[in-house]
């Protein structure tokens, strides 16, 4: 179920003028060609004797399970089968892990200049005291870019099929409050008010500082997100939403994805055409170092915790 | 390898093992929590706490929350209990007739 608009505001859009012309309701040619008007379709007896004689005959010499040879036969070569497949296939799998190079050998494949140059000039080019973080988001940015992307379809279908329309959703949120369950948990209420500010903080300094110690957007967001859903599951939706509302989620959401992908254009056309980005390094392991990291970094974090609260929410009751 | 990391990879077959085998839905979203908290350990104990921020709190964290939340709207938590204590009376109640 998705969210419902008004029908009237709906009538008045493009999209709806033309789905009515595809659709065919609205036909152009009505009222200027002549047209033979079809008869019904009509089906001869001769086919539907035919086709329940055809049906009996099906039921009768196939599904008779208990007295059909051929089936019963069938299903204990099925079992068999099925075993001796799942131990060929085992048997395979061990063999090849048999072929494998291995670990820490100096002539491994993966042994090559890929990470050699990553750990030995990663801090000159880069910037990151922490070599994954410079990693990620500067020679592989564009892949980082693609795991956000996969983070906001998949909230996107989330919406899409479980986001219902705000009359619902107060229906919902009455019938909740006359159930007479227990809301108000003081336990866990003083153990979030005592908490939350804490994880939030925290998520905060993992995204912010994600190029000189370990963490960076994916981690900070995800602690984030975990702190707004221990806030709301305390102390439900209401107070939430004094701060974060479907308008915030929305802003927050598309303008980290936009800014992330202005930032990693500029960063690569720049690159790409031996120009110089106006991106300052900056001196490593201070807090506004690593050139474009940060940025990125705040906006992987906020689409991650976006994306976690929004989960949670939307199982939850169905809408922000 | 460390005796400390050898009981935690136990731990983590028996963990796999165990959901599996366990019956009730809660339970098995409770053990799997429990797998990703060991998990998280061990990505410390093998040098990569970037790994272990982001398990802690995504496998351990959120993903049990979901599968919690879920359960509740799907109605499974406490259900299964339930439909066994009915298997068990329907049971009882055709062994009577037997008699």
């Amino acid at each position: 179920m998705s969210k419902l608009k008004q029908t009237q505001d709906y009538e008045k859009t493009a999209s709806f003028k033309f789905f009515r012309w595809i659709s065919g309701e609205k036909d152009p040619y009505i009222g200027t060609i002549e047209m033979q008007e079809q008869s019904e379709h009509q089906v001869e007896d001769d086919t539907i004797t035919e086709r329940m004689w055809e049906k009996q005959m099906i039921i009768d010499e196939i599904y008779d399970v208990d007295h059909n040879r051929i089936l019963t036969k069938f299903h204990k070569l099925y079992k068999i089968a099925a075993v001796l497949f799942c131990v060929a296939l085992t048997f395979f799998l061990l063999l090849t892990v048999s072929y494998l190079p291995r670990t820490g050998n100096a002539a491994n494949p993966d042994n090559n200049e890929v990470a050699q140059r990553y750990i030995e000039s990663g801090l000159q080019e880069t910037g990151a005291v922490n070599i994954v973080s410079g990693m990620i988001l500067t020679y592989r940015a564009f892949d980082t870019f693609g795991e956000t992307n996969v983070l906001f379809i998949a909230t996107v279908c989330v919406m899409i099929l479980l986001m219902v329309d705000e009359k619902t959703l107060e229906e919902r949120s009455e019938a909740r409050l006359n159930s007479g369950r227990i809301k108000d948990d003081i336990i866990l209420q003083m153990t979030a008010k005592f908490l939350v500010p804490f994880i939030l903080i925290f998520g905060i300094y993992v995204i912010l500082n994600g190029q000189n110690s370990p963490g960076g957007g994916f981690s900070g967001g995800a602690i984030l997100g975990a702190g707004l859903i221990l806030y709301a599951n305390a102390f439900g939706i209401k107070p939430t939403q004094r701060f974060f509302n479907e308008k915030v989620y929305r802003i927050a959401k598309v303008s980290a994805l936009c800014m992330y992908g202005c930032i990693g254009l500029y960063y690569y056309t720049m690159g790409a055409n031996h120009l110089a980005d106006h991106i300052p390094n900056g001196i490593p392991g201070h807090i506004l170092s690593g050139g474009i990291i940060l940025p990125i970094d705040i906006c992987v974090g906020l689409e991650v915790a976006c994306t976690m609260y929004a989960f949670y929410a939307l199982f939850k009751r169905g809408g922000l | 390898m460390t005796i400390f990391q050898m009981i935690l990879l136990v731990f983590l077959i028996v963990c796999a093992i165990a959901v599996s085998f366990s019956r009730n839905l809660l339970n098995s979203v409770l053990i799997f929590m429990s797998y990703s908290l060991i998990m998280s350990i061990i990505w410390i104990c093998l040098e990569s706490p970037d790994l272990a921020i982001t398990e802690a709190a995504v496998g351990a964290g959120v993903t049990t929350i979901l599968f919690i939340t879920t359960l509740k709207k799907i109605h499974a938590m406490g259900a299964e209990d339930k439909k066994t204590k009915t298997n068990a009376l329907e049971v009882e109640r055709e062994a009577e007739e037997h008699e």
